[in-house]
């Protein structure tokens, strides 16, 4: 069980922007009358969102707000979900997967790049631009080692390509998602061993 | 040896259109309506005809559980369809193929398992990390609406919505019940069961919970008929099924093989053999990493056939089909720590054996790795996951406790081993003991 505990700073308020607000609205009408509090995850991620990537404790009281809900579920749901990060992170996020597969594949390497280039786990750097923290499996293994930098998983890593990556990413560049060596997604490299005719 | 016309995922890689059209030339949207005219009991026995297991871990009969719903509908107890797609396993990543690559699949599984059980309402719970899955299988039941396939008044004639959900980081989601907890806005936490979901599921209702692949696999044994599905694999262990070759291969993949494929066929076929021959083998997990481990052996790994009762033979669950495998580099003790840090880090805090028996797991193989133990804490160690097997309110601490088990069954004497080496040196510090 992970202890998760709210930051110490903390900004003073949180309101959804107009837009967040009615896009909330619509995610609490897909589920049945009386059942908006289902809509409790998208509504956090949501609010994550808009605080450039971590949730402050007022965005959790104006989700409980909004949804009707005691404070105290929805302080629950935000430290029960690890993706949630109740502390300020990088405006790109790395996590680092360090479960078995990956450490099978060589994950240790792709650890210590990231202690290199970025620092300790948790800590943004000076500019803002990086943090970086390990995650449990996050359902790539065959294209083990991997990350995942915001929305996209980088795959079949190396020190080096992650290297790469994450200069390009405090660049400004933006390096392709995907497998980094030559193959197609989760097919075998050098080659299709099945589905190889035309559908 | 399964051809590619017995494979039901022909866009497993994504080499070709994951949207309608692509998917309609494959054989999707063929017939649907045809399918559903069946009516509610013959496609629940075309299921149980199929032999088909459920595809999430546990293998538990499609067909049988279908029919565990009520026959008629209450007035204000609707019926659900919930999709597993909380994809979490370590070793395990074929449902985010089928959700990024061949999405129609999935969704015309629904409609067909939705009116099996009378359900007019699916949702699907994809976990929070598959952003880009999410966003493609969105893309892809928005097609099927204004495609009029799903929704009111569709061209099927039996209305059904579908809702895509999304959870934020917890493998422990991936229980049905935790799974219905977290849907309802909670924390995931498992429920006691009885009541069982068929029963008393989402929002009180009745309710199914099937993984991604059991329902994507649902069109395709319906078009071609039970029988296609039961003539591949082995009694008992019929069809075809994602595998996902991890570790210490040469060409790790997904493929969708024939039940009951030997380990090694499978191996060298797909995913180029064993890093440095099969002599090289250690070990190998089959069915992600709550299963117990099989060494290398004659009478082990070299013989094991991956279905259901091919591992059990071998005292193993087959599982997710997640098949990861280590050569004779692996620290062994290291990557079996690392698989107890996970149990740890996941455990939901809700029954006492599981949230402190994971962590004291943990502390302990860590001395291990490093030979810092001493050897009656082996038996303790195997005492205490017999302690916590069992006694937990779901399958979590069972799932945490095999792999140690399995570690212990096969490797004790490398433990031994580390312990003596670390013993024979000197040590400013005492070897420290657990707590009893």
């Amino acid at each position: 069980m992970s202890v998760r505990r709210l930051a110490e700073k903390q900004p003073d308020s949180f309101a959804f922007t107009a837009e967040n607000l009615a896009w909330a609205k619509r995610q609490m009408e897909k589920y049945p009358p009386g059942r908006q509090q289902s809509a409790v995850i998208s509504l956090l991620w949501r609010a994550q969102d808009q605080c450039g990537g971590w949730l402050p404790q007022k965005a959790i009281e104006a989700v409980a707000d909004l949804l009707g809900m005691a404070k105290i579920r929805v302080l629950e749901v935000a430290t029960f979900y690890t993706m949630f990060n109740l502390a300020p992170v990088g405006k790109y996020h790395v996590q680092f997967c360090g479960t078995t597969p990956c450490l099978l594949r060589g994950a240790d390497g792709l650890k210590k790049v990231l202690h290199r280039l970025i620092g300790e786990e948790n800590e943004v750097t000076g500019d803002g631009k990086l943090s970086w923290v390990e995650v449990e499996c996050l359902g790539a293994c065959v294209n083990a080692p991997m990350v995942q930098i915001n929305a996209d998983y980088y795959e079949d890593l190396t020190p080096e390509t992650l290297t790469q990556i994450i200069n390009d990413l405090s660049n400004g560049k933006t390096p392709k998602p995907g497998p980094q060596v030559d193959r197609l997604n989760s097919a075998p490299a050098g080659g299709l061993t099945t589905l190889a005719e035309k559908a | 040896m399964l051809t590619d016309k017995d494979r039901i995922f022909r866009n497993l890689y994504g080499q070709h259109d994951w949207g309608l059209e692509g998917a309609r030339a494959r054989g999707a949207w063929d017939g649907t309506k045809d399918i559903l005219a069946r009516g509610r009991d013959a496609l629940v026995n075309e299921c149980k005809a199929s032999g088909q297991r459920g595809r999430g871990g546990a293998g538990f009969p499609t067909g049988l559980k279908w029919s565990f719903m009520p026959k008629e509908v209450q007035q204000g107890r609707p019926h659900y369809l919930v999709v597993n797609a909380d994809e979490s396993e370590p070793g395990t990543c074929k449902d985010r193929e089928i959700m990024r690559h061949d999405p129609h699949l999935l969704i015309e599984g629904c409609l067909i398992a939705g009116c099996a059980m009378a359900a007019k309402h699916c949702y699907i719970y994809i976990r929070g990390e598959f952003i880009r899955e999410r966003e493609r299988l969105q893309a892809a039941i928005d097609q099927a609406y204004e495609a009029k396939l799903i929704g009111k008044n569709n061209i099927h004639g039996f209305d059904f919505d579908i809702v895509l959900h999304h959870g934020a980081g917890a493998y422990i989601c991936g229980e049905e019940t935790a799974l219905l907890e977290s849907l309802e806005g909670k924390k995931g936490q498992p429920r006691l069961k009885p009541p069982f979901p068929a029963n008393m599921g989402l929002y009180g209702s009745p309710t199914t919970v099937n993984n991604v692949e059991t329902i994507a696999q649902v069109p395709d044994i319906m078009r071609r008929g039970s029988a296609w599905f039961a003539g591949i694999g082995r009694k008992n262990n019929t069809g075809t099924k994602l595998f996902c070759i991890s570790g210490h291969v040469e060409r790790p993949c997904n493929v969708e093989e024939e039940m009951g494929i030997p380990l090694r066929e499978l191996i060298e076929r797909h995913a180029g053999g064993v890093r440095g021959g099969w002599d090289n083998l250690l070990a190998v997990i089959p069915g992600g990493s709550s299963m117990p481990m099989i060494p290398a052996g004659a009478d082990q790994a070299d013989t094991l056939l991956m279905d259901f009762d091919g591992c059990v033979a071998k005292k193993s669950a087959f599982g997710t089909a997640a098949v990861i495998v280590m050569d004779k580099s692996t620290d062994i003790v290291r990557a079996m720590a690392r698989i107890s840090y996970f149990y740890r880090h996941e455990s939901c805090g809700q029954c006492t054996p599981c949230r402190e028996g994971m962590g004291w797991m943990w502390r302990v193989l860590e001395r291990m790795a490093e030979g810092r133990a001493q050897k009656r804490e082996i038996d303790m160690l195997f005492e205490v996951t017999k302690q916590i097997e069992g006694h937990t309110i779901c399958a979590f601490g069972d799932g945490a406790a095999w792999p140690v088990q399995g570690l212990l069954r096969h490797f004790r004497p490398e433990i031994e081993r580390r312990i003596d080496q670390y013993t024979a040196n000197p040590h400013p510090e005492p070897v420290s003991v657990a707590a009893e």
